[in-house]
């Protein structure tokens, strides 16, 4: 059985990390040619890793299924990035950034790994800005931030809408200077299939060339997985539609722990699903937050247009829920008040599942032009969806599943349960608790990738100099290719009468309603027979055109929607077992009377990592207890 | 709406592709221009037929991938927006729709509406950096960059790498991809240091990788989804002339 090691090191909090990398192995620049490192993603964590592994000499291969590392997903942030530099002399320091993630993440996150991330997120910030990523500046030519919900200083740096894609660029910059140079080389319009474990580490991958369909074999000394989330479980989610779990689960399958699968964080600000056919939901920034005004009409099915509804007939229900958060209280409070105000009645649009988000008061106060200076891009991209224009009338909107806290556990040195496997970014479960804070997450996948795993991953490979190149013809890589193709044959036969698309739609539905925003036993249960039967239907009724051979995007699908099948269990399985409610999780079983969240830390504080034993066995579940020794377990409160 | 979809089909790289026509019944106006082909594709697949392959993955605008020749138009005939974001509220009931891909020759098709536009990583690859390595970057504030450029570069920064420039110019130049890279960095205190390698790095591989000249008829500004600007060609021919 696995036993859980989180490798936190001695000493106080805010030294720990220094006295890591102090005491931690090195391999000599002469040794690190000869260790290959296969990097899995080119978002933000994989192409920061892959170029700092690069810099650093190691032989690098990195993998990505777009056909450019510069499509990752990570480049659909568009809010902002955090950083801990003060530079707005309003209190901020690493603590107080290490604080407000740990609250935000409802106490279930892991306090050494968390105030790291907060102490190289400065670091974070001067690397992007040296590689010529365009943050917002102020007059005297310094840099600008803005505040991001849940929390009460300005720390978050940003790129008008488009952060994510400038720092993205930033690193697919940095990638680029290795691939110049030699040190890396790039493999995109590849789909890694399985992982390689040869004597119980990690040693490479099999991929599929998505153009000509070829199954391949790669090794290496370690592999690291940057693979992004999983939100695209619910079908509809603001991802990119194809971003899914497959690298992750074959991980998992592979003997690496998954951990807190259950946690997802259900955006509250995003457009609203217009029509059936739609394939994805768009975020409206969190940072509209910080001008817009959410309200509903006080009176239920009122269908006057919004601007005719008088001041005091509207219900600002954040602002009259929350007096001291406001409209900036976190997402997953955020997110839970929209739904109740919907399903009392009184929500607005077509469909009823809508609220307004009103920037009325905001472009009155601080005049058209600074508005969309703040918004511009995003108000264009509202209008270009709905046709309707935010700064004449609120814009609309209404949750939708946006980022996965949960996903392979990791050791503090971001190593899964698997030696020489690592997970950085949205993929591993670490820094985000139970919820998310906005503008986190692209400081956790840059600072994992820059700053922590080449320092870690040496630990590692400092006893792996003298493993020579690994070769591609051990039996345990032609066993994975084998099964690899084996499933892809499998997928084929089926030749039943339903598209992939199809029952990963009909997949999300059961998600959303069932493991959505807000669950309970009888749902969850319900979850899970549904799902199995789906899973079955599945293997009975697909119809996949092609074959392995040349480009077949249906096969690429029918592959993820498997998997997502399989991990769509193992949800249902971690939410029934966590009976609390905490951040994103809610149970409705477990509440206060006036309806927030209640946790219970006698029995719940602990990371929920399980392992896989085996086609068709209930995964084992293992606790690793979370110590809080600095902040004090306190009830979340927002009021 | 009903429509009439004249599709470019092409089994791969080596095969001559043509055009088939599809019918489609029930169109919905809110129904984007992928969730059409999406539509198609269904039916496609359960009738036992070979799906259209194109690109896409954010759906938003933001990642590039797609990029498809409607009616003469890269990304169709509404300026300013990529292929994901084009409604069908834009098309008429009864209309004829030509679809094709990228026709540019350094971005040979793959198959049917999807073409290998790697030689735009190429170019990126030559020089599209700043060589600062992990660890050495000063502290953020210590350079301090003038708002206005800061802002110049950020609207030329925002080019998504979708070739719809190529795609439109009649020369397949590649000048305003390129031009907004040079022109980000050139705006920029820390992009001036190897401006001059840059540039030629950069001019040199998109020369070698065979696109044309620009012509100066403004085609890919006019067809560009980001609206990146004309005037970047002129930054980008300014510092190639300073580099030698
Ligand atoms: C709409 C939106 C807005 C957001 N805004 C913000 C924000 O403002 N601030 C913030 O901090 N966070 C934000 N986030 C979250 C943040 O963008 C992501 O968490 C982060 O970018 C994830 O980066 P990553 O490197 O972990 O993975 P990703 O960027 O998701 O990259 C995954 C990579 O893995 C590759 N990959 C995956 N599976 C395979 C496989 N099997 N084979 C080969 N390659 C594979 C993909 O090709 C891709 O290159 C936002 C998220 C969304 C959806
Ligand atoms: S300049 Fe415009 S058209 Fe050309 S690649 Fe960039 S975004 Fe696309
Ligand atoms: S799919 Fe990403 S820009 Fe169109």
């Amino acid at each position: 059985m696995t036993i859980l090691n989180s490798k936190i090191p001695e000493g106080p909090l805010s030294e720990k990390w220094t006295r890591y990398k102090e005491n931690v192995k090195l391999v000599s620049p002469a040794n690190r040619k000869k260790l290959d490192i296969i990097v899995i993603g080119t978002g933000i964590s994989g192409a920061a890793a892959a170029s700092a592994l690069g810099e650093l000499g190691y032989n690098v291969k990195v993998f990505c299924y777009q056909d450019s590392p510069r499509r990752a997903h990570s480049v659909a942030a568009q809010g902002g990035i955090n950083a801990a530099k003060n530079y707005k002399n309003d209190g901020d320091s690493v603590y107080r950034l290490f604080y407000d993630m740990i609250k935000g993440g409802d106490y279930r996150s892991r306090e050494a790994n968390v105030y790291r991330a907060a102490e190289v997120s400065n670091q974070v910030i001067d690397h992007f800005t040296a590689l010529g990523v365009p943050f917002a500046r102020d007059y005297g030519g310094t840099l600008d931030t803005r505040s991001f919900g849940g929390v009460q200083v300005s720390r978050t740096f940003y790129a008008k809408g488009q952060t994510g894609q400038q720092c993205l660029l930033g690193c697919y910059s940095s990638l680029n200077r290795q691939i110049k140079k030699g040190t890396v080389t790039m493999f995109p319009r590849r789909e890694m299939l399985d992982l390689v474990v040869i004597e119980g580490r990690a040693r490479g991958i099999i991929t599929r060339n998505l153009i000509t369909g070829e199954i391949e074999r790669h090794s290496a000394h370690a592999v690291v997985l940057a693979t992004g989330g999983y939100g695209t479980i619910y079908y509809l989610s603001t991802l990119a539609v194809n971003s899914n779990p497959s690298a992750a689960w074959k991980a998992y399958k592979r003997g690496a722990l998954f951990a807190n699968p259950s946690f997802i964080q259900i955006h509250p600000t995003c457009v609203p699903q217009l029509n059936d056919y739609q394939s994805k939901l768009t975020l409206m920034s969190e940072s509209l937050r910080n001008d817009g005004r959410m309200w509903v009409p006080k009176t239920k099915g009122d269908t006057r247009n919004p601007n005719e509804i008088p001041e005091e007939e509207r219900d600002y229900f954040l602002e009259r829920r929350y007096p001291a958060y406001g409209n900036l209280v976190p997402r997953d409070v955020g997110s839970r008040a929209v739904k109740e105000r919907c399903d009392a009645g009184y929500g607005v649009g077509k469909t009823g599942l809508a609220v307004y988000l009103d920037f009325r008061d905001a472009i009155k106060k601080q005049g058209k032009k600074a508005i969309e200076d703040k918004y511009g891009n995003l108000f264009e991209l509202y209008k270009t969806i709905t046709g309707k224009d935010p700064y004449e009338e609120p814009m609309m909107i209404y949750p939708a599943g946006h980022y996965t806290m949960g996903g392979l556990w990791v050791d503090y040195e971001l190593m899964t349960t698997i030696p020489g496997l690592y997970a950085i970014g949205e993929c591993n479960f670490s820094d985000h608790g139970a919820n998310r804070l906005g503008a986190s997450s692209l400081m956790q996948a840059a600072g994992d990738g820059y700053f922590i795993l080449p320092n870690t991953i040496s630990n590692y490979l400092a006893d792996q100099i003298k493993t020579p190149r690994i070769p591609v013809n051990l039996p345990e890589f032609e066993e994975s290719e084998r099964s690899s193709i084996e499933r892809l044959e499998k997928l084929l036969a089926v030749n039943g009468r339903e598209t992939a698309s199809s029952f990963h739609k009909r997949l999300g539905k059961i998600m959303w309603d069932y493991v959505g925003m807000v669950r309970n036993e009888e749902g969850l249960t319900k979850a899970l027979s549904q799902i199995r039967e789906l899973r079955e239907e599945f293997w009975k009724n697909l119809k996949v055109p092609g074959s392995i051979n040349g480009l077949n995007q249906e096969l690429e699908k029918a592959g993820r929607v498997a998997d997502f099948l399989e991990l769509a269990e193992l949800l249902v399985i971690d939410a029934l077992n966590r009976k609390e409610s905490c951040g994103a999780h809610f149970r409705e079983e477990y509440q206060t009377p006036d309806g927030e969240p209640l946790r219970n830390d006698k029995e719940y504080a602990y990371v929920a990592a399980w392992e896989y034993t085996g086609h068709g066995n209930p995964p084992v579940l293992h606790k690793e207890e979370l110590k809080f020794e600095v902040v004090e377990m306190k009830e979340r409160s927002y009021k | 709406m009903k429509l009439t979809l004249k599709i470019w089909r092409q089994k791969d790289s080596k095969s001559k592709g043509r055009f088939e026509t599809y019918h489609m019944e029930n169109v919905s106006p809110e129904m984007s221009f992928l969730e059409m082909l999406d539509a198609l594709n269904k039916r496609l697949v359960e009738e036992g037929g070979d799906p259209v392959a194109f690109d896409h993955d954010c759906r938003e605008g933001i990642c590039g991938s797609c990029g498809i020749y409607i009616n003469g138009h890269p990304h169709g005939p509404v300026p300013g927006i990529t292929t994901c974001h084009l409604s069908m509220r834009y098309f008429n009931d009864g209309e004829t729709l030509w679809v094709e891909p990228w026709r540019a020759k350094p971005f040979p098709v793959i198959k049917d509406l999807i073409v290998d536009r790697s030689a735009f990583d190429k170019i990126q690859i030559a020089g599209g950096f700043i060589s600062v390595d992990t660890g050495s970057a000063p502290e953020a504030n210590s350079i301090p960059v003038r708002k206005q450029n800061a802002d110049m570069a950020f609207d030329a920064a925002i080019c998504i790498g979708c070739g719809a420039c190529v795609a439109a110019c009649k020369n397949a130049s590649a000048m305003l991809f390129v031009s907004a890279k040079i022109s980000q960095f050139a705006l920029i205190p820390q992009g001036r240091i190897e401006a001059k390698e840059r540039v030629r790095a950069m001019v040199e591989k998109m020369d070698e990788l065979g696109f044309g000249n620009c012509s100066n008829t403004g085609a890919c500004e006019a067809e560009c989804p980001k609206k990146i600007k004309i005037s970047n060609i002129a930054r980008l021919n300014r510092e190639y002339y300073k580099a030698y």
